[in-house]
């Protein structure tokens, strides 16, 4: 258990580097995911150009990738290596630590009324795992051969005929997936038993709910991915047959010693983690809007019941649809009847939330601060993610659109337009808590806008490519005759890429110069009513002062009556 | 030095220019024929059924859309924070929740019990078929097998090509898909169909093509280095020049 207030002060390292504080192994989750989103959008960019202008030299990438782009022309290994890595590293590395680690250890003690995590040092530990989780799979870009280049999928048996980057992709997930199942046991037992005095589960707020529903599932799904990743590793370098079956013959080699394995084993464990995975990127961001719409509609979460058990069984439903990814694989039919329905139902509860959504906004009093704007844009964007959902649920539908472009632009609506907009609201809503220090809001709804229009006009056109047959992970779609007149949309995607990375410029200019020099932040900026407002910003450590006692709700906002239009969850009465 | 800087201005230039056409080029694509940006031709027996039950998801999501982004835009209009005017004080409505849990319940159903009539269709036993033949996936080619005039599989008098499948027009024609290596995938877009071929099983699929033509067969699963370029080639023919062509196999394979 935390120790509240050590009395000793901390030196430099313990404070900065090796610290069990939440809030500031919260802020290194933020920093290093930030990082790596970056860095995952630039391969992205580098991809963009390969299919906007196929074979065309980018001199200065010879440098930069002497194997990879030799006289700066991209060679088919590098292409497959930066989607790899691409997927890899956002979702790695990218999304789900910004939104899960970042947030998830930054909020939950705040907003529970609790000093720090339950366990801090297992806390620590979760957070340290990921500098050589991310080392290790950037090493595979220097080993021979290049990096990993099976996709992020990494499908077996082809995962298992490469060399050494995909070993270090496989000790990388290790890692990473251990520092997930770290944070999700401190998560859970942090939001049981350290929940101030009244903070009862349904006046949690849907931020806390949606982290403690996301804990769960990763504690659940991860190790299933630790256990297909190891057979993985196994059946590479030990001679197991996992997912090898007799007769494999490999570019002229007979795999001797391998048989009755399943290749498909290795798509039903993955997508046994990996489906619920798309949830535990998608639930928090579902939670961050859930939280930020209320407090600049200055009315109460519509339906905040329903909201709880639409995630509930979001979640639930999360862990039966895996073999919806499959439906082309060539499992027995029937089971992809089962497997649609199961995803179909999950329409559902989405809506609710949805509709709930709109319902908050509603009579409300609205302020489009850059918070609220980052959480309509993610109700719009997230929308066509959901819904272009449905084309990919419907069985014979999907058999055509699966593995083309309208399944990337889908994945994109969900992770960029959902999650990463939805964790872009988080950071402008909780940056001044977090650095007591205002954002720039008009540089910020700047970089919004920008990002929004830019992300649309890449990831909308994909959809149109997939109806047009495109294939996915394709190093040079030019030869296909029902393709040849995609150049233009390509480029003019490409080109909206280019600008969609170059905006992101602006949100660091805000960062940096924010963090330095912008308005101090109060206490409670927003007039919300959830317990991390009722502290200093930033908080102390121990962030508070004294425990809070919990006698209200946490969305209400306007209540008649009362001369101010919300009352804090720690109000006497 | 001079030179070095003259070059990257050049291609600054050239950059920016690049990046002006594609803006402007999909642009005027657009106004040359909306028609191209669609489905390629479908030219299977259950091809238009796909893109019937396409258009049906269509038609319910984009009013979904059109819905949820209209309310959406209207409320951050109708609702912005003017002086005087206060939030109402509002925790939910059973009847509303409800009236938006079971509506979508029973659009999913719908779509639930449509998508399943076509999958049976496609996916269930396989119609009478008037040819069966094997595709073998290697990286990176199609390796197509026909029976000889056994009539039989996988006997020493098959025929076989690469890249090159040769389908009957009107036949029902069953393709048994194996792989020699890793996971590819048979996809074929005018036909609507697409399915892996997995190491280590047999995966049955049936196609009926419905007009004569040359079309492309694309590898839609990740299988290595040359992915891309795993492009196979579809002939569909009348019944005779079939038998004629296969006849021609036959006797540059086994005379």
């Amino acid at each position: 258990m935390s120790e509240g207030h050590p009395s000793s002060r901390p030196g430099f390292w313990r404070t900065y580097v090796f610290s069990t504080d939440h809030k500031t192994i919260g802020i290194q989750f933020l920093i290093t995911s930030l990082v790596m989103l970056l860095f995952g959008g630039l391969l992205a960019a580098l991809m963009r150009w390969q299919l906007g202008w196929p074979g065309q030299p980018l001199a200065f990438m010879e440098k930069l990738a002497p194997n990879g782009m030799p006289g700066g022309v991209m060679v088919p290994e590098y292409y497959n290596m930066l989607f790899t890595m691409h997927g890899s590293i956002m979702i790695f590395f990218g999304i789900i630590p910004i939104l899960v680690g970042a947030f998830g250890n930054y909020l939950i003690p705040l907003k529970i009324g609790a000093p720090d995590m339950a366990f801090p040092k297992l806390n620590m530990a979760s957070y340290w795992l990921m500098p050589p989780a991310i080392l290790i799979m950037l090493a595979g870009f220097f080993v021979e051969g290049g990096a990993a280049a099976s996709g992020w999928t990494a499908y077996a048996p082809l995962s298992s005929t490469l060399g050494a980057g995909q070993t270090c992709w496989i000790i990388s997930v290790i890692l990473v997936g251990t520092s997930s199942i770290m944070g999700a046991i401190n998560y859970i037992a942090t939001i049981v038993s350290l929940r101030a005095k009244g903070m009862t589960f349904f006046r949690l707020p849907m931020s806390i709910w949606a982290l403690f529903i996301t804990a769960i599932m990763s504690l659940l799904a991860t190790p299933v991915l630790a256990a297909a990743v190891i057979m993985l590793l196994l059946d590479r370098s030990l001679g197991t047959s996992f997912f090898l079956p007799a007769g494999m013959v490999v570019d002229g080699v007979a795999w001797a010693g391998h048989s009755g394995g399943q290749v498909l084993l290795w798509q039903h464990l993955f997508w046994f983690y990996s489906h619920p995975a798309v949830y535990i990127m998608i639930l928090p961001a579902m939670g961050f809007v859930s939280d930020i719409l209320p407090n600049f509609s200055r009315k109460p979460l519509f339906g905040y019941h329903s909201m709880v058990y639409a995630i509930s069984g979001i979640a639930l439903l999360g862990f039966l649809v895996w073999a919806h990814h499959m439906f082309a694989s060539g499992m027995n039919p029937a089971l992809g009847t089962s497997f649609m329905a199961a995803t179909m139902v999950i329409a559902v509860p989405t809506g609710v939330k949805m509709f709930n959504w709109l319902a908050t906004l509603w009579r409300g009093s609205i302020r489009l601060t850059t918070p609220m704007f980052h959480a309509c844009a993610f109700l719009s964007l997230f929308l066509i993610g959901g819904l272009t959902g449905i084309f990919a649920a419907s069985m014979p539908v999907d058999v055509y659109l699966h593995d083309t472009y309208f399944i990337v632009g889908h994945l994109h609506y969900v992770l960029l337009g959902g999650s990463l907009f939805g964790a872009f609201a988080g950071i402008t809503y909780w940056f001044p808590k977090m650095f007591g220090r205002m954002l720039d809001e008009r540089l910020g709804l700047v970089h919004g806008a920008l990002t929004f229009i830019f992300f649309n006009a890449v990831m909308f056109p994909m959809f149109i490519l997939g109806i047009g047959g495109m294939p996915r992970r394709i190093y040079d779609w030019t030869q296909y005759a029902h393709l040849t007149h995609f150049g233009g949309l390509n480029r003019m995607m490409s080109v909206a890429a280019f600008c969609l990375v170059t905006a992101q410029l602006i949100f660091m200019v805000n960062f940096f110069w924010s963090l330095f020099k912008g308005k101090r932040a109060s206490e409670n900026p927003w007039d919300s009513t959830t317990l991390e407002w009722a502290t200093s910003s930033p908080p102390p450590h121990g962030n508070f002062a004294t425990p809070p006692t919990v006698s209200h709700g946490p969305y209400e906002y306007s209540v008649p009556g009362r001369a101010t239009d919300w009352v804090a969850q720690n109000a006497a009465s | 030095m001079k030179s070095v800087k003259h070059s990257c201005w050049n291609r600054a230039l050239t950059a920016a220019a690049l990046l002006l056409a594609g803006a402007a080029e999909p642009a005027w694509a657009f106004g040359q024929g909306g028609a191209r940006f669609w489905f390629p031709p479908a030219v299977s027996s259950y091809g238009a059924q796909v893109d019937r039950l396409f258009l049906i998801v269509l038609a319910i999501t984009g009013a979904v859309f059109f819905l949820v982004e209209g309310a959406l835009l209207w409320f951050l209009i109708r609702y912005r924070r003017r002086d005087g005017s206060k939030a109402a004080y509002i925790h939910g409505s059973t009847r509303a929740e409800l009236i938006w849990t079971v509506i979508p319940a029973l659009i999913v159903l719908y779509l639930a019990v449509a998508s399943q009539r076509v999958w049976a269709h496609i996916q269930g036993p396989p119609p009478p078929h008037q040819l069966e033949l094997e595709v073998q996936g290697e990286q990176f080619a199609w390796n197509v097998r026909y029976a000889g005039p056994d009539g039989a599989l996988h006997t020493a008098d098959d025929l076989e090509t690469i890249n090159q499948l040769h389908l009957p027009v009107g036949q029902v024609v069953l393709i048994n898909l194996a792989s020699k290596d890793v996971i590819h995938s048979f996809f074929l877009p005018q036909f609507r169909i697409k399915r892996d071929a997995v190491p280590g099983m047999t995966s049955r699929i049936w196609v009926q093509a419905t007009v004569t033509g040359n079309f492309e067969i694309v590898c839609a699963e990740l299988c290595g280095l040359g992915h891309y370029r795993m492009r196979g080639f579809v002939t569909i023919e009348t019944p005779e020049e079939f038998r004629a062509w296969l006849a021609q196999v036959q006797q540059e394979q086994h005379t």
